[in-house]
């Protein structure tokens, strides 16, 4: 119970803080990431900061097993530098250039009541969805190909 | 390049970076979960035993917040300027890439760089270069 407490609670703060930083605005987004127009490097620093709290916490967090709450603390183990990361990421960037709405600001834009944020985020569902049938047609056929020979 | 100075929020920016930052240490330190947006919804598409509850209610605070900003301060302008087919584009662009990506700007941006992760370093490399590549393309060579 507490657990989805405090989940619901670090989505609130990190939405609000998405929207004070204007990663809510998805003209703001495509200003920051238009380098040879007029740029508006606001974006960066909202990396920065987010980074210069989180790195403390994460060094933190590198040395227990147990979260505060007493869950188990996972943390990602793949350090695999492949062709999906590769893809995906660069896929990932043109949608991200094209509308200028990443995942956690489309949640958002639905909560702020805009249709085009509620397009996005069906959309959005869609490719993860599409994703996850991908994924397990990939899993049968490598697993025919094991149990084949 | 030339900035644009009349946009440029570095007080704002900065402070909400920080707040998202907090976001990221609290979810952390209590739940011991990666802040990562893309997977924290992509997650509820294969739904096991409790991995929905958590899940939901971070989102629905995302989707909560634009409410509880509201009662505080006046929401910021927005401005959405792609088309209606460009936004679907977009949508499964980002839902597909970040799935297969294993992350977006939370999850490797934030999460992953605060984490000092090679991983998540070329991943952020790799959308950032992406996505400035497709503004110049759309804004000063399609257009």
């Amino acid at each position: 119970m507490m657990a989805v407490l405090f989940s619901w609670l670090a989505g609130l703060l990190f939405g609000v803080g998405l929207i004070l930083a204007g990663m809510a605005n998805p003209a703001k987004v495509l200003g920051f990431l238009d380098l040879a127009g007029a740029w508006d490097p606001s974006l960066a620093l909202v990396m920065g900061g987010a980074i210069a709290l989180g790195l403390g916490a994460f060094t933190l967090a590198k040395r227990r097993t147990r979260s505060l709450l007493g869950l188990p603390m996972q943390l990602p183990s793949n350090r695999k530098i492949d062709r999906r990361l590769m893809l995906g990421s660069v896929l990932f960037g043109i949608g991200w250039g094209l509308a200028g709405i990443c995942p956690g600001p489309a949640l958002v834009l639905v909560g702020a009541g805009e249709g085009k944020g509620v397009l996005f985020v069906l959309a959005m569902l869609f490719g993860m969805a599409l994703f996850e049938v991908l994924e397990r047609r990939h899993q049968a056929k490598a697993h025919a190909a094991r149990t084949s020979c | 390049m030339h900035i644009d100075w009349s946009h440029f929020t570095p007080w704002t920016s900065l402070a909400g970076g920080l707040l998202i930052g907090l976001a990221a240490a609290l979810f952390v330190l209590c739940n011991g979960r990666i802040a990562g947006i893309s997977g924290i919804v992509g997650g509820l598409l294969r739904p096991s035993r409790g991995e929905v509850g958590w899940r939901l209610a971070f989102v629905f605070g995302l989707v909560l917040a634009p409410l509880a900003y509201s009662l505080v301060a006046v929401l910021p302008a927005r401005r959405i300027d792609a088309s209606i087919t460009l936004l679907i584009v977009a949508g499964v662009l980002v839902g597909l890439g970040t799935r297969y990506g294993a992350g977006c700007t939370s999850g490797h941006g934030v999460c992953g760089l605060s984490r000092l992760s090679p991983r998540s370093l070329v991943a952020t490399l790799a959308f950032m270069a992406s996505g400035f590549a497709t503004v110049f393309i759309v804004r000063h060579l399609i257009a």
